[in-house]
């Protein structure tokens, strides 16, 4: 049995907190360089050159790349052969949200109750953590802060296994369709198929960890997720919403066995700066 | 093209301006969001004084990150305009001749813009560090409790916008969509 200390926990989690706020992830920054190519408007190009000057800026400055640090959501995945020690695991991965918030003069964008005084937490926490027990004696930490604008333009819908492939399609058109320029396109698409409804929406968020340029490993799903993209680019939305060819950057599709009646569907938007770091203690 | 609009706005700056064009924001705007914007029309709807006069103004849509040591504010885009349409046109009725944010408006925001001759602008949401370069001074003018959501005072100099929507209620977002839409 491998022991970890909770404060070594802490202290990634404030790292990860601050780097993934600062740095966009490499191929986040290629799919925009790809995009300025392709794309046909002449605003929305320029508008997709003054984003990746900002990753530029938010690099070489040290901060933040979008105002809104989001929420942030963890995930762990906890070797079995792991002993945790020095105290509690969740109160120390709040402890170094806690202090990533404040020491990397992040936005604290949490509130304690949701629709009463909605007062500010002042810390960014609680975060929202989703743990997975694995094989191993290793901890492996992801943090993706998520902002509010693009989360609020995520949609779920419990599906007859009846309006199959062309119902799926037909929900995630009108998602992104409805959702226009609110969630900052270009935008990235995760789509959860399959399980209950918890599920269903847990899959849609990992899907938007996945390294822009991968795809499903099977293959109709893949070829699912392309089919997808270029219905969704068809849209006319583009860069901010000023109409364009870029409306999204990728879709991802992440499947679960699902119920003989069920078909549930859950679409998680991610705009632009879709942040999120990893390390392994 | 690109214009460059100095502030407050007067109707023959707003005149000129359409939907589509990228325009650089020069002197003082608000900040205000979903907090602030309950709480003004509030006190407008009560016959009180509003914590600055909003005749001409531009309220940005923002709540910005806390500054580092040396920084005049943290990163500083949009947020999403939607969740102020229920108070915009009364602020607009009051004098309020600009907004900058992000995203869709309602028909009720527009109509106001038409008849207030307005202007709604977006900055880019997402681009939080490129915007706060463009803002020169930063300071708390109202509502110090709500913390980001506070009102600030923002001098700014060639603060990149784009018109979304112009005081005839063309609506980039729809004349966008519409051209570069397929089937």
């Amino acid at each position: 049995m491998r022991e970890i200390d909770v404060g070594i926990i802490t202290k990634e989690i404030e790292r990860l907190c601050i780097e993934a706020n600062y740095y966009l992830p490499q191929d986040v920054k290629k799919a925009l360089e790809d995009a300025v190519e392709k794309e046909e408007s002449p605003l929305g190009k320029e508008i997709i050159i003054d984003i990746l000057s900002n990753e530029e800026i938010a690099r070489k400055k040290l901060m933040p790349i979008c105002q809104d640090t989001g929420l942030a959501v963890v995930f762990l995945e906890l070797g079995q052969d792991v002993r945790v020690v020095g105290g509690d695991l969740y109160e120390a991965i709040n402890e170094g949200v806690r202090r990533g918030y404040i020491n990397g003069y992040l936005r604290k964008s949490c509130v304690d109750d949701p629709f009463m005084e909605r007062k500010n937490t002042g810390d960014n926490t609680p975060a929202i953590i989703h743990t997975t027990i694995v094989k191993g004696d290793k901890i492996k930490i992801t943090l993706a802060p998520k902002g509010g604008g693009s989360e609020n333009m995520s949609a779920l819908a419990m599906l007859k296994p009846s309006d199959g492939v062309e119902g799926i399609k037909k929900f995630v058109l009108e998602t992104v369709d409805k959702a226009g320029s609110n969630p900052c396109p270009p935008i990235i698409v995760g789509i959860g198929i399959g399980g209950t409804i918890e599920m269903t929406t847990l899959i849609a968020k990992k899907a938007l960890l996945r390294t822009i340029g991968e795809y499903n490993p099977n293959p109709v799903v893949a070829k699912f997720e392309k089919e997808l993209l270029k219905e969704i680019n068809k849209l006319g939305i583009g860069p901010q919403g000023f109409g364009g060819r870029i409306t999204a950057l990728a879709v991802h599709i992440e499947t679960f066995p699902a119920h003989i009646a069920s078909m549930p569907v859950a679409i998680n938007i991610q705009c632009h700066a879709a942040r999120h770091k990893e390390t392994i203690i | 093209m690109t214009k460059i609009v100095n502030t407050p706005l007067t109707d023959d700056a707003i005149n000129d301006l359409c939907a589509g064009d990228r325009v650089l924001l020069n002197g003082i705007i608000y900040t205000g969001r979903d907090a602030a914007h309950k709480r003004l029309v509030g006190m407008i709807q009560n016959g009180q004084e509003l914590p600055m006069d909003i005749k001409g103004q531009i309220i940005y849509y923002v709540g910005p990150c806390p500054a580092k040591p040396g920084q005049v504010i943290g990163s500083a885009g949009p947020t999403t305009s939607g969740r102020m349409d229920a108070y915009a046109d009364i602020l607009m009725d009051s004098g309020l001749k600009g907004m900058i944010g992000k995203g869709l408006r309602s028909k009720k925001v527009v109509d106001s813009i038409i008849k207030n001759n307005g202007v709604y602008f977006a900055a880019i949401g997402g681009a939080g560090a490129l915007l706060a370069e463009a803002i020169r001074e930063a300071e708390v003018i109202a509502f110090h409790d709500l913390g980001p959501e506070a009102i600030y005072r923002l001098r700014v100099e060639n603060f990149p916008v784009t018109v979304v929507i112009d005081n005839k209620g063309n609506d980039l977002y729809k004349i966008g969509r519409e051209k570069y839409r397929i089937g």
